[in-house]
């Protein structure tokens, strides 16, 4: 029996920039779907408003620069921006917070850098921590589950709040956040750090409500619909594995030895990495192609660091999560660590003098 | 009246070409750092320029007797001087932004701006031209100090010249103007990083601006050298 051949090439895979932006923007749905199932609207129609500033500042910053615009706007990478900072801003959070927000991030960090591919930053999270320093106020709203809420928020009620700061009803953000028995809850993480330092132990404050049964009443949900669309994006070989691997596992290790050594101050490895942002940073942020490391032994090293920083800064820094100040932190340190770990080329010994 | 054309040059090296705080870069500690108002920039770049065109002149007036090895010593000590002076001066009338100046102000002394301009013009000039100098160095830096920091303020909090009366006395109260009215300040515009951001479109607007110039500018025609055949014995 006969096989017939075709001539090269065999496997020929359309990798255009759109077609792998596309296939990421898909990836979020997981994540989008549980925050809109335990948050409300908020996060979607953050997404909605960035997306649509994004692409407003990328048409003009291209048509400014004389570059073809047709292409290069519609090659995904604004959206996807756009996308990953409404995934991250608190759900309450005023409209003007996204549309700062979203210009920072194509205009500053994106464009002025050259655009697509030479960005040092990874613009998304570049956005977030300069909205986080510049207003602490708005960008701490953070929205508990709506089975926690006092009162019934629906669509209507969100976009009310988003661009007036008032439901139709009159409340306000903070009433809105405030739980029936009187008390504001924030995040899973938040209310751990909060608790440690008024001197409770975590084993306390694991009672939280905003904690719910294991490690955050939604944001676990939230942590495995991004788990679920980062392993999608493995599967389909978009991404690397070496990044979230290390990431993950740094982080992982780094809090295992903090349980072990003091059980009653440092919240248990799972908890770690079902709370916050930190899946959404494992396989949608870290995995940047542009501003993180290259070679394997580099994005081994690169998520190794991340997940060292976020839970350094989680465990003693004053936000109370670092996923943000992580990646920037490494984004920096992304060329040094190309520097020193050039892969071999084939043919060269190793540590040959030349 | 016919105007010295080098104190043409001096002046428009100082306030544009040659600008200390656009061009050369120096002294951008205190731009950066104290240029979150009009009026802390506007005492900072005060207190540089009397810094600069007294400095200026004594070194330009005593440059032959200072011995060459020494020299710099020799200079930051006279800056150091007279940034005492401006400095008591300072703690004695204007109190209070002497204090939201605080390090700042003593750090004068070690601003590259002026010893720059003391190594590198008045030390080999006369009086008059040094000190003419000096005061086109420093309104050149007091002007980006005076523009980053109204840019700052009008971003950060939708005013400008608030707290005049810091540096003018009580009557200025009433020049503070409220551009908008922001619930929030914009941190990120009176922190560090904004004046940093701030500073790179500015360079980036006078690159542009000289950019511009140089396109108006007819180009010099290559004057054509014609090659005229001499030898027709041939």
């Amino acid at each position: 029996m006969a096989f017939w051949i075709a001539s090269s090439p065999h496997n020929h895979q359309q990798s255009e920039t759109s077609a792998l932006m596309r296939m990421v923007i898909y990836a979020t749905i997981p994540g989008i779907f549980a925050q809109w199932y335990f948050f409300g609207w908020g996060n979607l129609i953050h997404i909605a408003l960035a997306v649509a500033t994004a692409f407003v500042a990328e048409f003009t910053v291209l048509s400014l620069r004389k570059k073809k615009i047709t292409t290069q706007l519609f090659d995904g990478s604004a959206i996807l921006t756009a996308v990953l900072l409404g995934i991250s801003l608190p759900a309450l959070a005023p409209w003007w917070i996204t549309i700062i927000g979203s210009l920072f991030a194509i205009v500053v960090v994106k464009q002025l850098y050259g655009g697509l591919g030479h960005n040092p930053f990874n613009p998304a999270m570049a956005a977030y921590v300069m909205l986080l320093i510049s207003f602490p106020v708005q960008m701490t709203l953070w929205q508990p589950p709506l089975s926690l809420l006092a009162m019934d928020i629906q669509l209507a009620d969100t976009l009310s709040v988003i661009f007036t700061g008032y439901t139709p009803q009159g409340y306000s953000v903070e009433q809105i956040r405030t739980h029936i028995d009187g008390f504001t809850m924030a995040t899973p993480l938040d209310t751990v750090k909060t608790n440690l330092t008024q001197g409770f132990t975590v084993l306390e404050s694991m009672k939280a409500p905003t904690i719910g049964k294991y490690f955050g009443l939604g944001w676990e949900w939230i942590n495995a619909g991004f788990l679920l669309g980062g392993l999608f994006l493995l599967s389909k070989k978009s991404i690397h594995w070496t990044t979230p691997v290390s990431f993950l596992s740094s982080l992982f290790i780094c809090s295992f030895i903090a349980f072990i050594i003091s059980p009653d101050s440092s919240a248990s490895t799972m908890f770690h990495w079902f709370t916050g942002a930190t899946m959404l940073g494992a396989f949608f942020i870290l995995t940047d192609p542009v501003s993180g490391a290259t070679s394997v032994k580099g994005r081994l090293i690169f998520g190794a660091l991340a997940g060292l920083l976020v839970y350094l800064i989680r465990k003693f820094g004053g936000y109370p999560d670092a996923i943000a100040f992580a990646v920037l932190l490494c984004n920096m340190a992304a060329p040094l660590i190309d520097q020193y770990t050039r892969p071999r080329t084939y043919g060269h010994k190793l540590g040959a003098k030349k | 009246m016919k105007i010295n054309p080098e104190y043409k040059e001096l002046a428009w090296q100082g306030l544009w070409k040659n600008n200390p705080g656009l061009v050369q870069l120096l002294g951008l500690c205190p731009l950066l750092a104290v240029t979150s108002t009009v009026v802390n920039a506007l005492g900072l770049g005060i207190a540089t320029l009397f810094v600069l065109i007294c400095s200026n002149a004594t070194v330009s007036a005593i440059r032959q007797w200072v011995p060459k090895e020494i020299r710099i010593p020799i200079f930051v000590l006279i800056i150091a001087a007279f940034v005492t002076c401006v400095q008591l001066l300072m703690n004695a009338f204007t109190y209070d932004l002497y204090q939201s100046l605080g390090i700042f102000l003593p750090l004068i002394v070690t601003n590259c701006a002026i010893i720059g301009r003391a190594e590198a013009y008045a030390s080999k000039n006369p009086v008059k031209q040094a000190s003419f100098d000096g005061l086109m160095m420093g309104l050149g830096f007091l002007a980006v100090l005076v523009i980053l920091g109204a840019i700052r303020e009008v971003l950060g909090q939708g005013t400008l010249f608030d707290g005049a009366n810091l540096l003018f006395g009580q009557w200025a109260t009433e020049l503070k103007v409220e551009i908008y009215h922001l619930d929030s300040k914009f941190l990120l515009a009176i922190l560090p990083p904004g004046a940093f951001i701030a500073m790179g479109f500015l360079i980036a607007g006078k690159n542009a601006i000289d950019e511009k110039i140089a396109q108006a500018k007819p180009k010099k025609l290559e004057q054509a050298i014609e090659r005229v055949r001499v030898n027709f014995e041939n």
